[in-house]
């Protein structure tokens, strides 16, 4: 995908600026015209992304952007700054009502998941003690209500259905017994409907008088693409929205659509969908949605990791290494135990920039902990003096270090590979005049 | 009515091309950085897609570089013209098998209407006085079964189904023979939805399409990939990605009811060869239409939501 690193595009765009040493409007906008290919290749709805651009240009030239020696780094950290605002900053909680129950109503247009999504944060709800009455109020698509049954059946959850009667009956009498039995809980599973169905629409409103809720969700399937504005403009005119699930994260789509929806209804996305499995449901995170959706990886968690995770002297210390090419086995152990203390690996290259657009390969790729294990091993048989030169080992000695460690030969040859292409890697890497993670991340491995 | 005139009927107040963004274009009667960046807004704005989007324009511009098209008016037509080089001018129709029993294999990710088309092709095939048989393939979502049975009674359809998590391509084995036993002319496969970045579900998917091979030679003749209208840019790669596992021979494009226009198909169309063979057009049995690539085109730059 040729928009995926749109880091390295904006750094492309503003390294002449740099020879120059001062940023121009001319650069900004050049900038900003790679910013606004990459939103909108994320689906992101183009009237949306209009607005967006010209916010960002407005507070790009009038702050120090343009004095800054890292302007490049700069308009990348406004413009995530502008996205994650947009997306509503914090995480956002589910509304508690002050007498029980707490009424949600999920509404959504048909296929976006609304069904799974109600057994999902019954689900939820039901870990944190809650407890939760579903309703079945899809009279409409054959199955609905038994397929909502099931869930029900398979989380021990309860779900109130009177068949086929009218929806606003169901939900008078499941409210009722709701308060008759105390739940804390009281969630309705609507029909999917188009938000151009002016009946459909004006049965949700009349649910909406019954049942008073506290959240008014509407369900957006993360694939969706420029309709999502009119869609969420829709139900919002006609409902009292509260908020936004996300469904299908677990897509490989950037899901553009989470910032069309947050721009038209101010609704802040509460829970993401990200898999089919009942409890592959959680809280919705607006900063890594922005970088996804940018493309560039989840590169501020990353950071926030690495600086908890690593010793700053250290890092400066392997950061001058590389830099002087001096960068040995020895570091290389080093960096690998300081990797495997910020958490799962895989957990972290789904966050390296990058990867949201390229890696179908690496994004199926399960990072297998005992490599490094393996890895590790190796490397502590060698003797201090083959880690600093890695080019005496030899046959022999390869023989010797495979033995040592438990490891096959082949293992400590595929190392030593890997080893010469990281450090080819790093010589680039050198090159590069400013990364921007140095900058602020102290993050030499990357 | 035609797709069309569905289009119209969802959008209520249509108003026709000239009168809309295209005619505010075109008032502007000039050819300047504004006029192409509207153009390409449109074309966005129809999940057309961003790189196909771009290069259509590209393409207008050149040619009225070289003063090919002096009329504002004209680019419209060379753009649709551009559109019916990519998606065929003609519609294209079902595969017809010579032999009995004719397969037809219906694919796609998570709610995208897969089990109602299903439903809606049999009605329809059922209308023609062919026996049809429903397969239930989705075994993993809950009620999936139950629901293609409420469609296989409504389309009057027989139906063969095992236990729910059952292996979807042994189902699928037993559907076929079963339809060569009673000699049914169309069997028709439902299947679960499948994200196409998962890699076991699309190992899943492999093994039932050299299943249904395997159940009769030749088979399946029709593997359709049913995109929703809504989707945008990920539809692209959901058609890569299953063409690949499964050989597909055309799409159903769903939901055209609303006011998503399903321009990836564009895209689809430009970058497979895949063409666009039935579209659905609402939740009723009788909303499956045929592809036209005449009135989809019309349609593309038709109402006010874009
Ligand atoms: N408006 C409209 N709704 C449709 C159309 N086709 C299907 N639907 C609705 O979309 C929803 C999902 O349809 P299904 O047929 O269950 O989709 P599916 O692909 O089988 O879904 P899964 O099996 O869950 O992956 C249902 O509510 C259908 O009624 C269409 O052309 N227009
Ligand atoms: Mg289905």
């Amino acid at each position: 995908m040729i928009f995926a690193n749109l880091s390295e595009k904006l750094q492309n765009a503003v390294r002449r600026l740099r020879q120059k040493g001062k940023l121009t409007e001319k650069d900004i906008n050049a900038a900003l015209r790679e910013v606004r290919l990459a939103l909108l290749e994320a689906d992101v709805n183009f009237k949306v992304v209009k607005t967006f651009i010209a916010d960002v240009r407005e507070r790009c030239l009038q702050s120090d952007v343009m004095a800054s020696l890292t302007p490049g780094q700069t308009v990348i950290k406004i413009v995530k700054e502008e996205l994650t605002n947009l997306m509503g900053g914090e995480v956002a909680k589910l509304a508690a009502a002050d007498r029980t129950p707490t009424v949600v109503m999920l509404v959504g247009l048909q296929g976006s998941g609304k069904t799974t999504s109600a057994a999902k944060l019954a689900n939820l709800l039901k870990k944190q003690n809650r407890s939760v009455l579903l309703v079945a109020a899809d009279i409409y698509r054959p199955a609905a209500i038994k397929q909502l049954q099931v869930l029900g059946e398979q989380l021990s959850i309860p779900v109130f259905q009177l068949g086929q009667k009218q929806p606003e009956q169901i939900a008078r009498a499941a409210l009722e017994q709701a308060r008759r039995e105390g739940y804390d809980y009281l969630i309705i599973d609507t029909a999917g409907r188009l938000h151009i169905d002016d009946e459909m629409m004006a049965e949700l409103v009349r649910l909406e008088e019954v049942l008073q809720p506290e959240e008014i969700l509407l369900v957006v399937d993360a694939m969706t693409g420029q309709d999502a504005v009119n869609v969420a403009q829709s139900f919002r005119e006609r409902l009292n929205l509260t908020g936004v699930i996300l469904t299908k994260l677990d897509g490989d789509s950037r899901g553009g659509a989470a910032l069309s929806v947050k721009a038209v209804t101010g609704c802040p996305v509460k829970f993401a969908g990200v898999g089919e499995k009942t409890d592959a449901f959680e809280p919705f995170h607006p900063d890594r949605m922005a970088s996804r959706i940018l493309g560039m990886g989840d590169v501020l968690t990353l950071i926030e990791k690495a600086q908890s995770a690593f010793d700053e002297e250290k890092a400066r210390e392997l950061e001058r290494k590389m830099r002087s090419r001096q960068f040995t086995l020895e570091d290389y152990m080093e960096q690998l135990q300081q990797l495997k203390k910020m958490g799962p690996l895989n957990q972290i290259i789904e966050m390296l920039p990058g990867i949201g657009g390229m890696g179908k390969k690496l994004k199926n790729f399960d990072v297998d902990e005992s490599v490094l294990k393996k890895t590790e091993a190796i490397i502590l048989s060698m003797t201090p003096e083959e880690r600093a030169q890695p080019a005496i080992i030899n046959s022999s000695r390869r023989r010797r270090i495979a033995s040592g460690s438990g490891t096959r030969v082949q293992d400590v040859n595929n190392l030593l590979k890997q080893f010469a292409m990281m450090n080819k890697m790093m010589k680039q890497f050198g090159k590069m005049e400013k990364s921007m993670l140095k900058k602020k991340g102290k993050f030499p491995f990357m | 009515m035609g797709l069309l005139g569905n289009i119209k009927k969802g959008l209520q107040k249509t108003r026709s091309m000239l009168q809309g963004r295209l005619g505010a274009l075109f008032s502007r009667r000039r050819f300047d950085d504004d006029f192409y960046d509207e153009l390409e807004e449109i074309l966005i704005g129809a999940d057309v897609g961003l790189q196909t989007s771009l290069e259509l324009v590209e393409k207008l511009r050149e040619n009225v570089q070289k003063g090919r098209i002096s009329e504002p008016e004209q680019v419209v037509d060379l753009l649709k013209e551009m559109l019916l080089d990519i998606l065929g001018k003609e519609t294209v129709p079902l595969a017809v098998s010579e032999e009995k029993p004719m397969v037809i294999l219906m694919l796609g990710v998570n709610g995208v209407g897969k089990t109602t088309t299903i439903g809606k092709l049999a009605a329809r095939y059922r209308k023609e006085g062919k026996n049809t048989l429903l397969v239930a393939g989705d075994t993993f979502r809950a009620a999936a079964i139950e629901q293609l049975e409420i469609w296989a009674k409504r389309s009057k359809s027989d139906l063969i189904k095992h236990q729910q998590n059952a292996d979807p391509a042994a189902v699928i084995f037993d559907g076929i023979a079963a339809a060569k036993a009673r000699g049914s002319d169309l069997v028709l496969c439902d299947t679960a939805g499948r994200l196409h970045n998962k890699a076991n579900l699309m190992e899943e998917l492999k093994k039932i399409y050299r299943v249904i091979g395997k159940a009769l030679p030749g088979a399946p003749h029709e593997v359709l990939l049913v995109l929703d209208a809504t989707t945008g840019q990920n539809a692209l790669a959901q058609a890569k990605v299953f063409n690949e596992a499964a050989n597909l021979t055309g799409i159903v494009l769903t939901k055209l009811d609303g006011t998503a226009k399903g321009g990836i198909v564009v895209a689809v169309a430009r970058e497979l060869q895949l063409p666009v063979k039935l579209v659905g057009v609402g939740e009723s049995i009788d909303d499956l239409q045929p592809f036209d690539p005449q009135e989809y085109v019309e349609g593309l730059f038709a109402g006010e939501w874009i």
